[in-house]
């Protein structure tokens, strides 16, 4: 069974963002960028069926500038086989991103699909659960135990109220949550080797996907900032003042 | 404008989160129908039927859409949403695994967690772990957005309105419910809790977090977690409090060995009033902490607990 795993380059979740004077957008000049961690983990977890001998192939694919590429063998040096990247320097929503993905499966034909949950720089959630549906494949979403069983895979995912398994028919789409597992760091050696690995570079026009999208961002602001308070030297004077200052109490 | 809102149901019940993404649809203004799928949930479609501003509850209560899968409930949402302009679903685990799937089958783009409407097309939303604000116009024909509870109050329900079956049925072949577990706790559900109290990284263990137990008692409170407590295996997963988890905001607020990384401030960082407990004076909570207090919290929770 191949696997496919979707990565994206995103700010690096340590980096405090600044948003640009001209509320334009948020400032990325010289911000250090990484893959996004939840699709780290979505490529633990693919590796970790190649090594469980469930997968026999796994491939990254990206999509976004030449610099994405970097992402891309970072998954080569955890263990991916090979890399698709879809080069394009514009904006790209999760829908374009899923139509994209979707033809990435019609051609490569995985046996599942592992992405992220969520992309921490949009903090979308939506290109897993739109790529199965452009697909017509299940999809389990939030997912912190994935087992393959012959024709089906059984899913735990972190719902609101506590876990919920459910099977899926394969192939299916999987998001990764952060319990799923913990992503190994890359080894010297598998980064050089990483570098001979084979990458194809696409464009949008190559799937005849569309990218542009009817939602535009008209603003970037700052949230309200927080004043920082008081401390209070006793539990005392903390009852105290939430009692007669706050008033919540 | 006519809108049409997902309701989210809590083991057959109408779950608290309706009420919020119902005021926000009443902001957009218009017509508002609630859908109900489930199994069994009549109770729930009648409560819906009360939320003000609520003209039409459909009721869809079939076998098929038994624990709102994603599959069939997107398939669903596809067949009901052509007599509408925005459809709406709370930003929880099932209005985000379903809602992006009728958003791609109608070939729009999904809004996330919407914290404000500012006209029928532009809203706000957060980005970045809510570090950045980002305001969205959407020029599609359907506008397909999860709402973030904590950017609407509910609204009432003093309404009355009518109830009517939906008589559409999907088939679903690819996925089925195995099991669930569910948390079972008499606290609050933490979105909708007047007050958090919650422990990090720094309550040592699991049985630690009985400290807690106490104070949440005599103040009402959900209790919640960080993502490093979480991951240690002190409690489940369903009480992190951040980015990727929980969003709460609270009248108050209280962080216990919380160190305040940005993740986790996402998650509570709008609550109304907030105290932190921490042993480091230097750790980041404080920054956003409207009373600090610096110490030892195997000290402080005892006490604090016996004075409340
Ligand atoms: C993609 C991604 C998503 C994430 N999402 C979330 C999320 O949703 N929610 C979340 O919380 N985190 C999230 N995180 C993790 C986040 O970055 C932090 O690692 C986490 O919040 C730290 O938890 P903590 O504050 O409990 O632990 P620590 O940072 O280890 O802090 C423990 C604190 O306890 C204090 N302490 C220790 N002992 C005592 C004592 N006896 N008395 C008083 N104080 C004491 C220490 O001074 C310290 O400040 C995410 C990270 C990533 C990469
Ligand atoms: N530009 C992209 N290229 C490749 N994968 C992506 C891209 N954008 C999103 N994804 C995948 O979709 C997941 C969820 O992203 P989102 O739905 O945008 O929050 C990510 O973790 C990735 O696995």
């Amino acid at each position: 069974m191949k696997v496919l795993v979707a990565v994206k380059r995103v700010i690096d979740y340590n980096v405090k963002i600044r948003v640009k004077a001209d509320n334009s957008d948020v400032d990325l000049t010289n911000v250090k960028m990484a893959m996004n961690p939840f699709c780290e983990i979505a490529v633990e977890e693919a590796v970790r069926l190649k090594e469980k001998g469930v997968a026999t192939e796994v491939v990254a694919v990206t999509v976004g500038p030449k610099a994405a590429q970097e992402q891309l063998r970072t998954a080569l040096a955890l263990g991916a086989d090979r890399a698709i990247h879809i080069e394009t320097d514009e904006r790209v929503e999760s829908l374009a991103v899923a139509k994209l993905l979707a033809k990435v499966v019609e051609e490569e034909q995985p046996g599942l699909v592992v992405l992220g949950k969520q992309a921490i720089d949009t903090d979308n959630n939506q290109t897993g659960q739109m790529l199965a549906a452009l697909s017509g494949l299940p999809q389990g979403t939030f997912a912190s135990e994935v087992v393959v069983d012959g024709d089906k895979v059984n899913v735990t995912r972190e719902i609101d109220g506590g876990l919920q398994t459910i099977t899926l028919s394969l192939p299916a789409i999987i998001t990764a949550d952060l319990r799923l597992n913990e992503p190994r760091y890359a080894k010297l050696p598998d980064i050089m080797k990483a570098k001979k690995k084979p990458l194809d570079v696409k464009t949008p026009g190559d799937y005849g996907v569309e990218v542009a999208s009817k939602v535009s961002l008209l603003k970037v602001e700052s949230p309200a900032e927080r004043q920082g308070g008081v401390k209070v030297a006793s539990v005392d004077e903390l009852i105290d003042k939430l009692k007669n200052e706050a008033k919540v109490l | 404008m006519s809108i049409l809102v997902l309701a989210d149901l809590h083991e057959g019940q109408l779950g608290g989160a309706t009420a919020h993404v119902v005021a926000a649809a009443n902001a957009i203004g218009g017509d508002v129908h609630v859908l109900v799928a489930g199994e069994g949930v009549q109770a729930a479609a009648d409560a819906a039927a009360k939320l003000d501003g609520v003209s039409k509850v459909r009721i869809a209560d079939n076998a098929v859409y038994a624990h709102q899968l994603a599959e069939p409930m997107g398939a669903l949402l596809v067949e009901l949403s052509g007599d509408y302009t925005h459809v709406l679903a709370s930003a929880s685990t099932t209005g985000k695994n379903v809602l992006p799937r009728l958003a791609a089958l109608k070939d729009v783009s999904q809004l996330s967690d919407v914290i404000a409407v500012e006209s029928a097309d532009t809203f706000k939303r957060p980005i970045y772990a809510g570090n950045a604000i980002a305001t969205v116009k959407s020029d599609d024909a359907l506008k397909v957005i999860t709402v973030r509870t904590t950017g609407f109050d509910a609204v009432e329900s003093n309404g009355n309105a009518a109830v009517e079956s939906v008589s559409v049925v999907v088939e679903n072949g690819q996925s089925s419910f195995v099991k669930q577990e569910l948390a079972q706790s008499d606290r609050p559900e933490l979105g909708g809790a007047k007050v958090v109290v919650s422990g990090g990284r720094g309550m040592g263990n699991g049985e630690n977090f009985k400290l807690l137990d106490g104070i949440a008692d005599k103040l009402g409170a959900a209790i919640g977690a960080s993502r490093a407590a979480v991951d240690a295996g002190f409690v489940p997963n369903d009480m992190q409090v951040g980015q990727t988890g929980k969003i709460v905001a609270p009248e108050l607020y209280i962080a216990v060995g919380i160190s305040g990384a940005i993740q986790h401030l996402a998650g509570m960082k709008d609550s109304k009033v907030i105290v932190a407990i921490n042993k480091d004076e230097e750790a980041p909570i404080f920054q956003v902490a409207d009373y600090g207090l610096v110490g030892d919290l195997f000290e402080i929770l005892p006490e604090l607990e016996s004075k409340l």
